[in-house]
């Protein structure tokens, strides 16, 4: 797996201070660096790319993973504290600021624990950094170093406890300069006293008093107010816009028109708002959108770039000769990321140098962005990183950095762009919607020995990365082409298995050649998928593609196990041989006081009325084949005449290896369950024949605070001698097939469409009755 | 344009501003608070709420000329990181926010709420919370927070 791979550096540890000559590489020009870094202007390589001490004992820590909302900046802050073996109280982080951090690409993928927290990367400057202090000190203090205990940053001589050294004191106001070791060692999680422990969150009090600066709160002297104006239509483009219908309008400063992008610059908020809505801008009449209630026909129908992710060859062979076969089709709508604030920025360009306030994931992506959108050089831009609304993947945060940019350029005085509710909602990346298709050989004794699996789904822009700033809205509004699907064939696979989709159900063996990489024991095996053009933009949702694959998979799993009349928990362990995803599953039934049987459960009131139905149900992911594991168990209650779902109870067992922070992990579990619940029973993009019609909250369906809550149950395994994994996207990803296996097993009715309202619910429960009464006349 | 007295959090605060505007505004651009927030500018989801004679109010659909003499508390009105405000207390104790964006309108909101309907049972609660969103879903912790501050203090 490339991003396990060390990547080896100098490796020379030399102690030593101050001068560059002392050796120091110069950074080379941008490329790939250790541990999915890059060489920035700062280098990942060094030291004090990642770490200062003063010399009262400070200590700054640079990162390019930022906060956003997930806890990673307590976390990071406890990694340091820890490694370096200090308080936290005297750690600052500085995050994800293109002047001062090392280029981390991207916050996102479950990858900032992976990435800081296992020997690499910000981990590994904290060991260097105290081995080297150690040196120092054992220098300093006459005594071999295995004789020395550090506490609080100060370096005691263990059987002489009155001769000491601060760190403080032995870097004397330089800065250590050597390479990060890649030999320095973590500290074995059994000696950890600050991992490990449930800090409270470092932003905590200031979230709570209304203190704590969001990039909506940024304030520059001289700052006016944007405001957009986006197209009426998907693919409209600009006639021409009327000046003299806004030039009259108080605070009115400019119109911004850059090919299709418009922007309306004012001197206040509420006035840049109000010449945005009065902007007379005419477009052309844009593409017509094909059908939103035939979409999902309609996706199997384009041409398609087609993977083939596993392929053992004989699938058709399997299927022919099984003792019987199950099929089932199932669907997932494009999401939204929806945040809570909708995106803001704010810029400032003077004398060709631009800054950006941005609430990105991608300080350095951005800052190249913002320098292709505005014609400047990369290194003429800077993009400070300032928290935003959770934004759960990549929402407007980029466009909106970019819409801010573009209006500053044209003003030449900073400008704050917050977007109105439509535009953040109308115009995002949204999640892929999906249709897969499933088909699985049973043999005489019930178990599963084929399992083919074919999926659709839809991709048009996503992450800008460094060079596509048309990957999202502004971008391509401001002439630069998002990336677009090409057709393509699919070719037999080869290297070894990819399945950080989650395009392979954990059930097979997931053989790439000889080697065999998923987590089951079924050899029979295909998975092939297609992408087609979306009309929409699409990119990252959390856990993009892995929430909509491990619905089809662990819903079909349960329709096979139905099929044959197995405990789901039974089937599922009879077919997985991963230890680890084995154990949440025994770990997540064990806690739900699990009682073997199959589902649907016939000892469950059948008869019409009100009466409320109950039901179980399990499902487990190893997310992106090795990044964190999960099981859940959901316990769910279905009104059978309004067709509503209550979920009454969540039980989660979770292993991402090592545990950094409880508390915060049991937060982002907690988060996820319920946010999966809003996907799984609500959320869906919805449109009509030429635009987005989901533009606010009473058309696109979250849940609300207020909800009939479940009791969500957590049950962590806490695992040493293996890496950390990701944890934020592990518990939304199963949500889904659990509640939909849970329903079945109330109601006997499968539901094999996100999202389950109380309509479909209904419409599915009357066509189950309807057939049953003809399956008795 | 015209010259606008509004009382924040005890302190009156005169700004230029067209009557029209909706206090959010004035409240986070012109005062400069960090309290309420601009999440939907609609009504929908309760990030700007403000209290105001003692209800809570969505200061994005709220023109700032319909306040007149009423004093306005924002989250900042009610506590300081240094002395929190009981239901502050209460989020802190529970670590009950993620991103944090959302906490301005469920703090307030429930405050508001809980103020008026001392007795308000777990339910009554959940219903005064129907329209305030968390797109986090820190929903278990911050109403275990609301609990928690209803059974001490309210």
């Amino acid at each position: 797996m490339r991003r396990r791979e060390f990547l080896q550096t100098s490796g020379a540890l030399v102690v030593g201070f101050g001068a560059a000559a002392l050796g120091r590489p110069v950074a080379a020009a941008l490329g790939q660096g250790p541990f999915d870094t890059r060489n920035s202007g700062i280098d990942p390589r060094q030291l004090e790319s990642w770490l200062k001490i003063g010399s009262d004992g400070a200590v700054t820590v640079y990162t390019g993973k930022c906060e956003l909302g997930q806890g990673m900046q307590t976390a990071q802050a406890q990694l340091v504290a820890e490694e370096l073996t200090v308080p936290v109280s005297r750690i600052t982080i500085v995050q994800c600021d293109t002047q001062l951090t090392p280029d981390q690409g991207t916050t996102s993928g479950s990858q900032s624990t992976p990435t800081n927290f296992n020997e690499r990367n910000l981990a590994q400057a904290a060991a260097t950094a105290r081995e080297a202090l150690l040196t120092l000190a054992s220098r300093r203090l006459g005594v071999p170093a295995d004789r020395l205990a550090v506490a609080d940053g100060v370096v005691r001589v263990k059987d002489a406890p009155a001769k000491t050294v601060t760190y403080g004191e032995l870097v004397a106001g330089q800065q250590l300069r050597m390479t990060l070791s890649p030999t320095a060692k973590r500290k074995p999680m059994r000696e950890w006293t600050v991992l490990g422990k449930p800090l409270p969150r470092v932003d905590m009090v200031a979230m709570a008093t209304g203190t704590f600066e969001f990039v909506h709160n940024v304030k520059r002297p001289g700052m006016l107010h944007g405001a957009v104006v986006r197209p009426p239509a998907v693919g409209a483009t600009l006639v021409g816009v009327d000046e003299s219908s806004v030039r009259s309008m108080p605070g009115f400063v400019k119109v911004v028109v850059r090919k299709n992008f418009v922007g309306v610059v004012c001197e206040k908020p509420w006035q840049a708002i109000q010449s945005a809505r009065a902007l007379k801008a005419t477009w052309t009449a844009g593409e017509a959108l094909p059908p939103h209630d035939a979409f999902y026909d309609f996706m199997k129908k384009q041409p398609s770039r087609d993977v083939l992710v596993v392929n053992s060859r004989d699938i058709d062979r399997t299927l022919a000769s099984a003792a019987s076969v199950v099929k089932a089709s199932y669907r997932y709508p494009y999401q939204m990321h929806g945040s809570m604030g909708s995106s803001c920025a704010v810029a400032e360009v003077k004398d060709g140098k631009a800054t950006v306030w941005s609430p990105t994931q991608s300080a350095y992506p951005t800052r190249n962005g913002v320098a292709m959108v505005l014609g400047l050089k990369p290194e003429d831009v800077h993009v400070i990183f300032v928290r935003g609304a959770g934004c759960y993947g990549l929402n407007n945060a980029d466009a909106v950095s970019y819409d801010a940019a573009l209006m500053a350029q044209a003003v030449g005085r900073p400008v704050r762009v917050q977007l109105s509710r439509q535009d953040e909602m109308a115009w995002e990346n949204y999640g892929f919607a999906y249709v897969i298709d499933q088909r699985a050989g049973v043999d005489a004794k019930g178990n599963i020995v084929a399992w083919d699996c074919e999926s659709w789904s839809v991709s048009k822009g996503g992450r800008p990365g460094y060079n596509q700033p048309g990957n999202v809205v502004t971008g391509m509004l401001a002439g630069f082409p998002p990336a677009t699907m090409t057709a393509r064939d699919a070719v037999e696979p080869t290297g070894e298995l990819r399945n950080g989709s989650n395009a392979v159900p954990s059930y097979v063996a997931g053989c790439v050649g000889a080697t065999c990489g998923a987590a089951g024991t079924i050899r029979s095996e295909r998975v092939l998928t297609h992408t087609i053009a979306s009309p929409f933009f699409t990119g990252p949702l959390r856990s993009p593609s892995r929430i909509q694959n491990t619905f089809a998979h662990e819903s079909f799993l349960d329709e096979i196990a139905a099929h044959v009349k197995a405990d789901p928990v039974e089937y599922r362990l009879r077919h997985l041989s991963d230890a680890r995803l084995r154990e949440v599953v025994q770990a997540a039934a064990k806690a739900a006081n699990w009682q073997p049987r199959p589902s649907p459960n016939t000892g469950a009131p059948r008869s019409g009325g009100n009466a409320a139905m109950a039901g179980r149900g399990m499902a487990c992911v190893a997310y992106e084949g090795d990044n964190g594991y999960v099981a859940m168990v959901a316990e769910v209650a279905v009104d059978t005449s309004s067709g509503r779902i209550t979920v009454k109870r969540l039980v989660v067992a979770q292993d991402c290896g090592p545990i950094s922070n409880p508390d915060g992990l049991k937060n982002q579990v907690e988060g996820g369950a319920l946010q999966g619940l809003s996907r799984t029973l609500g959320e869906e993009v919805t449109w009509d024949d030429r635009k987005v019609t989901s533009i606010d909250w009473r058309t696109y369906h979250s849940l609300p605070l207020g909800f009939d809550v479940p009791v969500i149950e957590t049950v962590l395994v806490n695992r040493e001698g293996v890496e950390a994994t990701g944890a934020g996207e592990t518990a939304i990803t199963v949500v889904g097939a659990a509640v939909a296996n849970a329903v079945f097993d109330a109601t006997a009715v499968r539901l094999r469409e996100v999202p389950f309202t109380p309509e479909r619910v209904r419409a599915a429960l009357t066509a189950r009755s309807t057939n049953d009464q003809r399956a008795g006349a | 344009m015209a010259s606008i007295t509004v009382r924040v959090n005890g302190a009156p605060h005169t700004v230029d501003a067209d009557p029209s505007t909706p206090l959010l505004h004035i409240l986070s651009d012109d005062l400069g608070l960090r309290g309420p927030k601009f999440g939907c500018g609609l009504g929908q989801c309760g990030a700007c709420a403000v209290i105001v004679n003692g209800r809570a109010v969505r200061s994005c659909v709220t023109p700032v000329s319909t306040i007149g003499a009423a004093d306005v508390t924002t989250l900042e009105g009610l506590g300081t990181p240094e002395r929190p405000h009981p239901i502050q207390q209460a989020f802190v104790d529970e670590q009950a926010a993620q991103c944090g964006f959302c906490l301005n309108g469920v703090i307030v909101t429930a405050k508001a709420y809980l103020d008026q309907n001392p007795r308000a049972t777990d339910a009554d609660v959940r219903q005064a919370l129907a329209g305030v969103l968390c797109r986090c879903f820190t929903n278990v912790r911050m109403l275990h927070a609301i609990k928690r501050y209803r059974e001490k203090h309210a």
